[in-house]
């Protein structure tokens, strides 16, 4: 009889125990293979909603501007990066943008606020504001004095669209920056810091209002893929029309964004080794009892004239094919499970407030890939053959004379 | 006469008996520990939100909280705060505060901040000024032109201690009104996001630049240890009740900041979604072991039957064997999970490698594990009531053998 069919029929000897021990991975493997879906899901939205509110994926600056923005720090020429960003591979959208700090008031309320001017054309591919939109009109090249304006900051300034709003600033020469605008429209993102404190222009009205001279103080785009990102600005930093700018990523821009996922993912990978070495404890009684209930057995086997070593790779293979099996059944269940919370998503209750001041949904949708799907069952499919190795490997010192008298 | 039974019974095979204890240690000993870490990271959270300005409870005109403007100012404060100081515990602090959301600017820079007139005296071990480590020194009772700002917005501004900066914001009547004052202390935070969000002058200094006597916008109370979580509700009751006829807000800080109330209800219910996880991942183990103490048994428990002993004695003897197994693993647990909690919630743990991730999320730096014995109650409770529910089945396995159908197995 060859090896195989031996350990296989071996599991069988005991079908109850050799279930639950399956079960035991299984469930171990289905809920890792969720968890990890479900963490990676709500960092791709953490990273994809900030992305799309601010910062982009990646922004060419001045340098010194991201440590110290300042009015007189700028992108002297943005047609030139355009033109760079443009036959970049990897670049999908670009658009220029500036921004200062100014004074609005409305007839009886005055609040310091940052304008941004941008370019409603190209901002559209890039960022996501134009969608937010909860009342009048997003930005147009053919209503220029306009503004948009965010919810809170029109309740503070009690101001509704179609009212005027004065603007008090510094131009980029230093001198005075007056002008009155009409407020075209309300947006809401759900972040409290972007809606209490911004009002967006033309970009072209912000270039006269505060004498930019054709300067902007970033060019944001947007890669392709996330996951292109690192490449995309290596290539960009190397180039040499840009060599004077700063090119900055999505981590360079919100450093608090990668630790904050770095710090759950190791809080989650910690709760992830518990998880696998109480199974493990818990399935080792089983393994050990194969060896030790069976010492009798592997006597006769041993008398008869098979090698220890044979008699080690069939427990061995034993408990493969249980752990085989018990992970298929995880990674099958745990597939289902989050595909079925990818349509539907998984609602956040109480804290989706909270999250909403990070730009992340309501919802959650986990999102499986080969990396979740794979690399909790591997540790679970590592840690347990561990787990057998040490019964198994008590065979060779067996003696045939003295297995064969146990019990 | 089945305890002992019991008892002596797992110890019949030290190596089984041991392996399983082991699981259910490392099960609750972990649960226990991940429990007070979490408690840690989520109390300091809290206690940073409250120092932030917030303070347990806060009476405010109606409106202002949607409307943070001047002229949703309290109608009466000192009026006000002599009745808090009659409803109030002793050892309660109560402090007025003026705040208004303005501009800070110098000869290179302008920013929009929240500017907050306080009693300097009264902030001590109520909001993070009162002890902030700082240059300079903070602004005295009274100084009629001192500011103190925030290490990021200083650094942003380019100045220092003794350099001027001017506040313009709107006044009491409506008009726009700036004054300069001169920067007295540079404070830090363990959040950057406060260093740039407030700069601070005196109550006095506060009251000029608005225009106004007596324009308090909020008064902040911080109650002392034992009146902050259960006993926290009735007190704010009492105060609504009793502030009625001056039509203010009374709130506690768990209705003043509801995302992070809404996160610790969430905090709670995946705490004991991961206990029973934790314990699912034992409980396989637990009831294989069971089953194979019963079934090599079989021939035994044949016997006991023959001999007499009634199928509900030895249900209650197969569990009695799992209760000890659970409670000698839980105690272990929960003996070592203590320890080494209480060893680090004194030393504390230092996220420092995460620093901005933490700031962003309102953390403290250095998590203090703390323990609530609930949390350990539930841990434990979990585990043993569990563990005996699913050892029903291998005990209903064994009192179910025959005594003839076990007696002829060898």
């Amino acid at each position: 009889m060859n090896d195989l069919k031996l350990a296989w029929r071996n599991i069988w000897r005991h079908t109850r125990r050799s279930i639950l021990t399956m079960m035991a991975i299984g469930f171990a493997s289905l809920l890792l293979v969720f968890m990890l879906s479900f963490q990676f899901g709500s960092y791709e939205s953490m990273i994809d909603a900030s992305v799309k509110l601010s910062t982009g994926h990646l922004q060419v600056q001045a340098a010194g501007y991201n440590e110290k923005p300042e009015m007189r720090k700028v992108v002297p020429n943005p047609g030139v990066v355009m033109d760079i960003l443009s036959r970049t591979p990897g670049i999908e959208a670009f658009t220029a943008r500036s921004q200062t700090f100014v004074l609005a008031s409305s007839e009886d309320r005055t609040r310091g606020i940052m304008v941004m001017g941008v370019n409603p054309e190209t901002e559209k591919g890039v960022l996501s504001i134009a969608t937010l939109i909860r009342e009048g009109e997003y930005l147009s090249p053919r209503a220029p004095n306009t503004v948009i304006i965010g919810t809170l900051l029109a309740r503070r300034l009690k101001i509704g669209v179609g009212r005027e709003l004065t603007i008090l600033g510094q131009s980029r020469n230093g001198s005075i920056a007056a002008t009155v605008v009409t407020v075209g429209g309300i947006f809401k993102t759900g972040i409290d810091e972007v809606d209490r404190s911004t009002v967006q222009m033309l970009l072209s009205d912000f270039d006269a209002l505060f004498a930019m001279d054709g300067a902007v103080h970033a060019i944001v785009a947007t890669a392709r893929e996330l996951l292109q990102v690192g490449e995309v600005k290596k290539a960009l930093q190397n180039d040499p029309g840009l060599k004077d700018l700063a090119v900055l990523d999505w981590v360079d821009l919100s450093p608090g964004l990668k630790q904050s996922i770095q710090l759950d993912l190791v809080s989650g990978i910690i709760m992830y080794l518990i998880l696998i070495i109480v199974v493990a404890f818990s399935i080792m009684n089983t393994f050990l009892m194969a060896v030790f209930e069976r010492t009798r057995e592997f006597g006769v086997m041993m008398a008869i004239g098979t090698t220890p070593r044979r008699l080690v790779k069939v427990m061995l293979m034993e408990s493969m094919f249980m752990t085989g099996m018990g992970l298929l059944f995880g990674m099958l269940a745990g597939a289902a499970l989050t595909q079925y919370f990818a349509q539907v998503g998984i609602p956040m209750g109480g804290a989706a407030d909270l999250m909403a001041q990070y730009g992340i949904s309501g919802r959650i949708f986990p999102r499986l890939s080969w990396a979740t799907l794979l690399i909790g069952p591997a540790m679970i499919g590592v840690v347990t053959f561990l787990t057998a190795l040490v019964p198994a490997l008590r065979i060779p010192g067996l003696k045939p004379a003295d297995a064969m008298k146990a019990v | 006469m089945f305890t002992q039974l019991a008892w002596r019974n797992i110890w019949r095979n030290p190596r089984r008996t041991a392996i399983i204890l082991t699981a259910i240690f490392i099960g609750v000993f972990s649960m226990i520990i991940f429990a007070a870490f979490s408690r840690g990271m989520a109390d300091g959270m809290v206690d940073n939100a409250i120092d932030n300005l917030v303070g347990h409870i806060k009476v405010q005109h109606p409106d202002y909280r949607s409307d943070p403007d001047i002229s949703h100012r309290l109608p009466d404060p000192n009026a006000i705060t002599a009745e808090l100081k009659s409803l109030l515990p002793t050892g309660a602090k109560i402090t007025p505060r003026i705040r208004v959301e303005g501009v800070v600017a110098n000869a290179r820079e302008t920013a929009g901040v929240e500017i907050v007139g306080i009693h300097p005296g009264m902030e001590m071990g109520v909001s993070f000024i009162g002890d902030a480590p700082m240059d300079g020194r903070l602004i005295e009772d009274g100084d009629k032109n001192g500011i103190v700002m925030g290490a990021a917005l200083a650094d942003r501004f380019q100045t220092e201690v003794g350099k001027k900066l001017v506040l313009t914001t709107q006044q009491a009547d409506g008009e726009t009104g700036s004054r300069a004052f001169r920067i007295r202390g540079i404070y830090r935070s363990e959040i950057e996001a406060t260093e740039k969000a407030y700069v601070f002058i005196s109550y006095t200094a506060a009251e000029q630049l608005m225009g106004e006597k007596n324009c308090a916008t909020e008064i902040a109370v911080t109650l002392p240890k034992e009146y902050r979580n259960g006993r926290l509700a009735p007190l704010v009751q009492k105060c609504r009740d009793a502030l009625e006829p001056y039509h203010v807000s009374v709130n506690g800080w768990k209705d003043l900041m509801p995302a992070i109330s809404a996160y610790l209800a969430m905090f709670d219910a995946f705490l004991y979604i991961w206990f029973v996880v934790v314990f699912i991942a034992m409980g396989f183990g637990i009831v294989n072991t069971v089953l194979m103490a019963v079934y090599e048994r079989m021939r035994e428990f044949g016997l006991l039957k023959a001999i007499g002993m009634r199928p509900s004695w030895i249900v209650r003897m197969v569990l009695g064997e799992s209760f000890f197994l659970l409670a000698a693993g839980c105690a272990a647990g929960t003996i070592c999970g203590m320890a080494v909690t209480y060893y680090y919630g004194h030393a504390g743990i230092d996220l420092g490698a995460f620093a901005q991730g933490v700031k962003m999320w309102g953390m403290s730096r250095v998590i203090f594990p703390a323990i609530e014995i609930g949390d350990v109650v539930a841990a434990n409770a979990v585990v043993v009531v569990l563990g005996l529910v699913v050892s029903i089945y291998p005990a209903v396995k064994a009192a179910r053998f025959t005594p003839v159908e076990t007696m002829r197995q060898n």
